[in-house]
């Protein structure tokens, strides 16, 4: 390409941004060096990245620059994809945030173009032109970036959460095959069914035969959780497990018949020792009264 | 694929695999049934470990295996429901009325069982 | 990057086909074990009653970005029958036969979205979604 005025029909457009692309990836190729040492300091005057030290910046600088240019010479973004997510995972722990990344990709944006500016200022309508190829393909590249940080960080939020909740809800193993699930306070429907999941996990895992379920300390339940209560006795039995509910208030009785449950299907036991006790009976454990235990004859 | 059924002195074992069709189901119903017969099994474990989804035709196929041996005499136990499926299975309404036990040893512990109180 | 994935159902090997293509991309999109199951579930349920009632349709599913989070929508299309009545077929009384009937009240229990569109004599179409929490 060059200044002469076309005597020949003008390519299309497509054809004409993937060659003036192909000049930009060899400018940027060929500047390598440079801008990326640029760059690294525009990062450190911006004060981004303060949780990396200066090589570390310097080191991640290279990748992202190169996989950056490499997005722009193929057009495709699935490698930068998986690079940004396995960045993200890196940088997470080190406390980087979310404008931080944002930041730096653009700051690379800028870099770059600024560079172009440099070297087609003699020809403005060349200059235009290559802006225009290069600006559309800079923001896909921005934002895919930031997208995957993004989705990273909220993945990681997600397990944390998780792992909060379950340390929160302990299923306690008391015997051989016997669990205790005592359950306190608040019930909503998530954290109801972070119960269940846990305690189908746990009978698992415990290979329990007899799970004890003591709601003594909810004040409350609404349908939908008193359903998903029911539903936990019913996908417990799937694993081969009886469920004991202990501590059922007449009040969250009267909500699970309105349900429509039948409760007299279900194991109820008034309080949590009994239903400890029934527990041992259909384990095969005799329960010896303390008189006898120590031996009094 | 067909499903595996192994003989252990009175009762038979089937093992499912995790990609299974409703023809393989269909085909282990028949298979159960002839060996029962065959062999006049006292029980048959289905083990549906390797099972990753448990939907309506499965559910109601091994209820329909359940009760046809049942009419033959014989018990039938399914082990090895995952927790995620029986997880799914309970908020989709699917319920198995059948014995379940969590995986083979349970299983036949629970046939043995079985067969000693109506001995 | 959301690429819509279809899987033609014409006979109940499909239906093996369309589920495990539905776990693979829950768990790509990040959703844990029990989600990916039911999900994966539900998927088994839709393209049954293709094959069921309508004989052939269409099972499609992609990744969908929301609000706040990522999802997946499932859409199951048919040019069967129709519903007669999708009053009826929601109605939660099949709940304890093992699943007669369509599924769909249980369908739509799981999912976080759930619309259905049928007419006599020319199909039905039902679009679920499951958000990430």
């Amino acid at each position: 390409m060059g200044n002469k005025k076309p005597v020949n029909v003008p390519q299309p457009p497509s054809t004409q941004s993937t060659e003036l692309l192909r000049e930009l990836v060899a400018h940027l190729r060929e500047h390598r060096t440079q801008l990326r040492e640029e760059w690294a300091s525009r990062i450190t005057e911006a004060q981004l990245l303060t949780a990396m030290t200066k090589d570390e910046i310097f080191a991640e600088a290279t990748s992202v620059y190169d996989n950056y240019v490499e997005a722009l010479a193929t057009g495709t973004l699935e490698a930068l994809q998986s690079y940004s997510r396995n960045l993200s995972e890196r940088i997470i722990p080190r406390g980087v945030e979310t404008h931080e990344v944002v930041g730096i990709v653009l700051l690379l944006r800028d870099v770059l173009a600024r560079s172009l500016f440099a070297k087609y200022q003699g020809d403005f309508t060349k200059l235009n032109r290559i802006l225009d190829a290069y600006e559309p393909a800079a923001n896909r590249i921005a934002n895919t970036v930031a997208v995957g940080f993004v989705q990273e960080r909220e993945r990681v939020i997600r397990q944390q959460q998780e792992a909060i909740r379950e340390l929160s809800t302990p299923v306690l193993q008391v015997r051989e095959r016997l669990l205790i699930l005592p359950i306190i306070g608040v019930i909503d429907p998530q954290r109801a069914r972070q119960l269940t999941e846990q305690l189908l996990r746990g009978i698992r895992t415990n290979r329990a035969k007899v799970v004890v379920i003591d709601i003594t300390g909810v004040a409350a339940m609404d349908a939908t959780v008193a359903n998903h209560l029911v539903q936990t006795v019913e996908a417990s039995r799937l694993l081969g497990a009886t469920v004991i509910v202990t501590g059922l208030s007449p009040e969250i009785a009267q909500t699970i018949v309105n349900i429509g449950v039948d409760l007299g299907k279900m194991n109820t036991v008034g309080d949590l020792q009994g239903g400890i006790e029934q527990a041992e009976r259909l384990l095969g454990y005799k329960v010896i009264p303390a008189a006898e235990a120590t031996g009094a004859a | 694929m067909e499903v595996p059924i192994l003989k252990q002195g009175r009762y038979l074992i089937a093992t499912i695999q995790a990609a299974l069709s409703d023809e393989d189901l269909l085909q282990l119903r028949r298979a159960l049934l002839e060996r029962v017969i065959q062999f006049r099994s006292r029980g048959v474990i289905v083990d549906v470990t390797a099972l990753d989804v448990m939907d309506s035709f499965a559910t109601r196929t091994l209820r329909d295996i359940t009760y046809m041996i049942r009419l033959r005499g014989a018990d039938t136990v399914i082990v090895g429901i995952q927790p995620e499926v029986a997880f799914a299975m309970v908020q989709l309404g699917l319920t198995l009325d059948v014995a379940c036990a969590l995986d083979l040893e349970e299983g036949l512990a629970h046939l043995e069982q079985r067969a000693r109180s109506s001995s | 990057m959301p690429d819509d994935i279809r899987v033609l159902i014409r006979s109940n090997l499909d239906i093996v086909t369309a589920r495990q293509e539905g776990r693979a991309l829950a768990a790509r999109t990040g959703f844990g074990a029990t989600d990916v199951t039911l999900i994966a579930t539900v998927i088994s349920e839709l393209a049954r009653n293709i094959v069921s009632y309508a004989r052939q349709g269409e099972i499609v599913m992609r990744v969908v970005a929301g609000a706040n989070a990522q999802g997946v929508t499932i859409i199951s299309l048919d040019s069967g029958p129709g519903i007669r009545s999708v009053e009826d077929a929601m109605r939660d009384g099949y709940s304890t036969s093992g699943g007669l009937g369509l599924g769909l009240p249980g369908v739509r229990r799981l999912m976080d979205e759930f619309t259905i569109e049928s007419a006599l004599g020319r199909g039905t179409t039902v679009r679920v979604t499951k958000w990430l929490t």
